[in-house]
């Protein structure tokens, strides 16, 4: 059984200039222990179906589909306090900005007790103590200490390892990172790409990945679906896509590449994919 | 070949007054910087954030001042410290910024945006601004239809279009790139650097394009100078650079870029599957 | 030529009638704005054809009809649709020629402490250092001062009558102004387009009152608002005070103070000129955060 399954998602946003599809029948699956990236570029929805699933995104939005379940369980018919209860601790999420993510008002060991004593129901010292064991599993340097810190007072990739580590508090079954390294500096991005490697393949979660950058899709993924303007344009393994890539806006995409350029010259997408959707 | 732009250790301290409970304090953002890049040659200049690349560029762009240093433009030293910025210097060097969502006037049409360097810095008659701007936005791939909206109507890579046209009204021999591509989408990405190249090929433009995607340096640089805590620590022509890396954080860097080829997929999958 | 100018004039259109479309949408979503609005502009037309509207002179005394209630009173009469007053002056008249005076004030108080405001505040969020220091504490001393206490020190200096009471107002609301604008310029001033600006060579001038401000205006906009219904109320305050306009102006707060002794007797003399205030005041709120809605998710998004 799949753990998330996603069936014809369709999102539309009401805006001044009348209803806008975001999404718009996208259909996927997750299965435990397996990474997925989401690959697209802006305004291609990727990470609006995502938020659509746990159900993150404004009053403003319109969210339909045939089926949206979790580890079986229709997230779409349950009640906000039911989802909520799954939201948070079965599927935990990180995003693009990690120093935006967490309150600068409480120190970080405060906000990650708070998500153990919420979903875990820990006592004190048992929350402390956890907390520690988790700042050490993302390789936070002496992490007791680190617990009294300030957002403020950390570096844009220890932010993104408390993240993480706030992320897993709770064992989650399924953890969506959205965009999680293209705010921070190369290098940094290295250590938190192989951080989420290693916890995914320690912890057997479905990790799904979303971003625009081919690269670390290329580093992490098992499946990949690639999306444009909202709609599903290729669903293969990582290895076929690159090589074997099906439609012909992966193929743009890929060829858009600096890495694989052969002439002078890029080819750019719109003279290698004509956008099919456009003319319906 | 003529050298357009020559740094000999440019220097550039921040001093942090102290307050009630902290001691005053001098930021070093860039400890003696020297090159020099030629007429149409592109020098990028890599490095991640904090490294000083974008003071260095504030610096090339004659906004700020350098501590100490000099600067040559043209073989013309120039120091806007001593106040001898003349409006023929302002004309010699622009700049495209990273953000193109911040760097365009959202009040401005774009016509009034590509005019208004001409107005402030040339007296030539509206209608030749005019025209002038036109010829501008059209050799950037927009239209004359272009000409009267404003900003937020358009896209990302449209605006960074509009940037450039932007940059290039006063006919300037340098343009500092300051990471003009990373807040693109990677098939506006393409298409910007092919208008980058295009435009240098036409105008001989001299670039400066600092970035930190380790991929577009090396389609579009001919020298690079990779830059560490404020110093240069690698600095050569691309193929030197980028075949034999000396310093080891020139290799850490390399290393931590991630690779999109089958190759490497092949090999993770391998080792993957091992584990 | 003039084809350019024709193809400038199509394509401009569209893209300010979506603009238009746009903030009417988020406007419109506020139900109490439009109300807002729609009083405020039925107020502006009895300003404007007062003369027209009102049934008798505002400043005629009526010997024969003294202290008249209003028609759907016993004794009231048809003559004088919400009766006279202690001297006989047709009360319905009166207020008619009243918004003139409220929306008057408005006007100039909101014009001056606004030009004032922004001249200042954009001089000190640009230049920073000794001019920003300087300014602002002579803006928090002004602060410090109830405003109304202040109003009327310096109208008790100039001298009583609605011309003064108006500057002593907009001086009271300009660190307002000054303050908003400061946060605002000092915001802008760092972003991209003003350093581009300045690599293309723009002086202080330009880039302060070109480049900078009218990306500073929406606050702005709806902190004028605002202040226009303070400064209805605050000229009605010192009118009452006898420091505003003086008798026999048709001034609301005038019309108040005249009416104090008749508070328990003959309650509409004292009542209706207080809810002319209250409802003029009201629907301008209403309007400037309806305004507020319209203008701030722009200032988010850009």
């Amino acid at each position: 059984m799949a753990l998330l399954e996603i069936e014809n998602l369709v999102v539309e946003f009401q805006t001044a200039s009348g209803p806008f599809r975001a999404v718009n029948g996208v259909s996927m699956k997750v299965h435990e222990g397996e990474v997925l990236a989401i690959v697209g570029e802006s305004g291609s929805g990727k990470s609006v179906s995502m938020l659509a699933a746990m159900g993150l995104l404004p009053w403003t939005a319109k969210v339909t589909a045939d089926k949206l379940a979790f580890n079986g369980r229709d997230l779409l018919g349950m009640s906000a306090n039911e989802r909520r209860k799954i939201v948070g601790k079965d599927i935990a999420m990180i995003f693009q900005e990690p120093i935006a993510s967490l309150n600068p008002c409480f120190t970080v060991g405060f906000q990650i007790e708070e998500v153990l004593r919420v979903h875990m129901g820990l006592d004190k010292a048992a929350r402390r103590k956890r907390a520690i064991e988790l700042f050490e599993a993302v390789g936070i340097p002496d992490p007791a200490e680190r617990l009294n810190h300030y957002p403020h007072q950390m570096s844009g990739g220890q932010c993104q390892r408390v993240m993480i580590a706030i992320a897993i508090a709770c064992n989650p079954k399924l953890l969506i990172a959205d965009e999680p390294t293209t705010a921070l500096d190369v290098t940094i991005q290295k250590q938190i790409l192989d951080l989420l490697m290693k916890l995914q393949a320690e912890h057997k979660m479905g990790l799904i990945m979303i971003t625009h950058n081919m690269g670390v899709v290329a580093e992490t993924a098992d499946r990949v679906v690639v999306q444009y303007k909202g709609r599903k344009m290729e669903e293969a393994d990582v290895l076929t896509l690159f090589e074997n890539p099906k439609s012909n806006y992966t193929r743009a995409l890929l060829a858009a590449l600096p890495d694989n350029a052969t002439g002078d010259r890029l080819p750019t997408i719109s003279e290698l994919f004509v956008d099919e959707g456009a003319a319906q | 070949m003529s050298v357009i732009l020559e740094a000999r250790n440019l220097v550039r301290d921040y001093h942090i007054p102290g307050g009630l409970l902290k001691k005053a304090k001098t930021v070093h953002a860039l400890k003696g910087v020297s090159f020099s890049v030629e007429q149409g040659k592109t020098l990028a200049i890599v490095g991640e954030s904090g490294c000083g690349k974008s003071t260095l560029g504030r610096i090339l762009t004659l906004i700020d001042p350098a501590t100490s240093g000099e600067l040559l433009i043209e073989g013309k030293k120039i120091d806007i410290a001593k106040g001898d910025m003349t409006p023929e210097m302002r004309r010699k060097v622009q700049i495209v910024f990273q953000n193109p969502y911040g760097s365009l006037n959202p009040r401005q049409k774009i016509g009034d945006i590509l005019m208004e360097p001409l107005v402030i810095n040339t007296d030539t008659p509206a209608d030749e601004r005019r025209d002038r701007a036109m010829t501008m936005l059209k050799k950037v791939g927009l239209t004359e239809l272009h000409f009267n909206r404003y900003p937020h109507m358009f896209s990302g890579g449209q605006r960074q279009r509009i940037a450039i046209a932007r940059a290039l009204m006063l006919n300037p021999k340098l343009l500092v790139l300051d990471e003009p591509v990373s807040a693109l989408d990677l098939s506006v990405q393409a298409q910007v650097l092919n208008l980058l190249a295009d435009l240098q090929d036409e105008f001989k433009l001299t670039y400066v394009f600092i970035s930190h995607d380790l991929s577009v340096v090396r389609y579009i640089a001919d020298d690079v100078m990779v830059m560490y805590f404020g110093e240069a620590v690698e600095y050569g022509s691309r193929d030197e650079v980028f075949a034999d890396p000396k310093h080891s954080y020139t290799k850490t860097l390399f290393a931590a870029t991630p690779r999109a080829d089958v190759a490497s997929i092949k090999a993770r999958l391998a080792k993957k599957r091992a584990a | 030529m003039s084809q350019a100018a024709a193809t400038s004039a199509v394509s401009t259109d569209p893209s300010r009638r979506a603009r238009l479309a746009e903030f009417w949408y988020y406007f419109a979503e506020n139900r109490g704005a439009v109300i807002g609005l729609v009083f405020f502009l039925f107020l502006v037309l009895l300003a404007v054809f007062a003369p027209w509207i009102a049934p008798h002179d505002p400043v005629a005394q009526y010997r024969d009809a003294v202290l008249v209630p209003p028609v759907w009173q016993e004794a009231g009469r048809a003559d004088y649709l919400l009766g006279t007053d202690a001297v006989g002056r047709d009360m319905l008249s009166r207020l008619i020629y009243g918004t003139r005076f409220s929306l008057f004030v408005g006007v100039i108080v909101t014009t001056l402490s606004l030009v004032g405001g922004i001249a200042l505040g954009v001089i000190a969020g640009y230049f920073r250092g000794w001019v920003d220091t300087v300014i602002m504490r002579v803006m928090d001393i002004i602060l410090a001062f109830p405003s109304l206490l202040l109003a009327l020190v310096l109208v008790a200096v100039l001298g009583p009558g609605l011309v003064n009471a108006m500057i002593a107002i907009a001086l009271v609301f300009q660190p307002h102004f000054v303050r908003l604008t400061r946060a605002a310029v000092m915001s802008e001033k760092t972003r991209d387009y003003v350093v581009a600006a300045k690599v293309a060579g723009a002086g202080h001038g330009r880039l302060m009152f070109k480049t900078i401000l009218p990306n500073c205006m929406a606050p702005l906009i709806v902190q004028a608002t605002l202040s226009f219904s303070s400064a209805i109320l605050d000229a009605a305050a010192l009118g009452f005070l006898g420091m505003g306009a003086q008798p026999p102006t048709p001034e609301w707060g005038t019309m108040l103070a005249e009416a104090r002794e008749f508070i328990s007797s003959h309650w509409w003399v004292v009542t209706l000129p207080g809810i002319a205030i209250l409802v003029t005041v009201l629907a301008i709120n209403l309007m400037g955060d309806g305004l507020r809605d319209a203008l701030d998710p722009k200032l988010k998004r850009s």
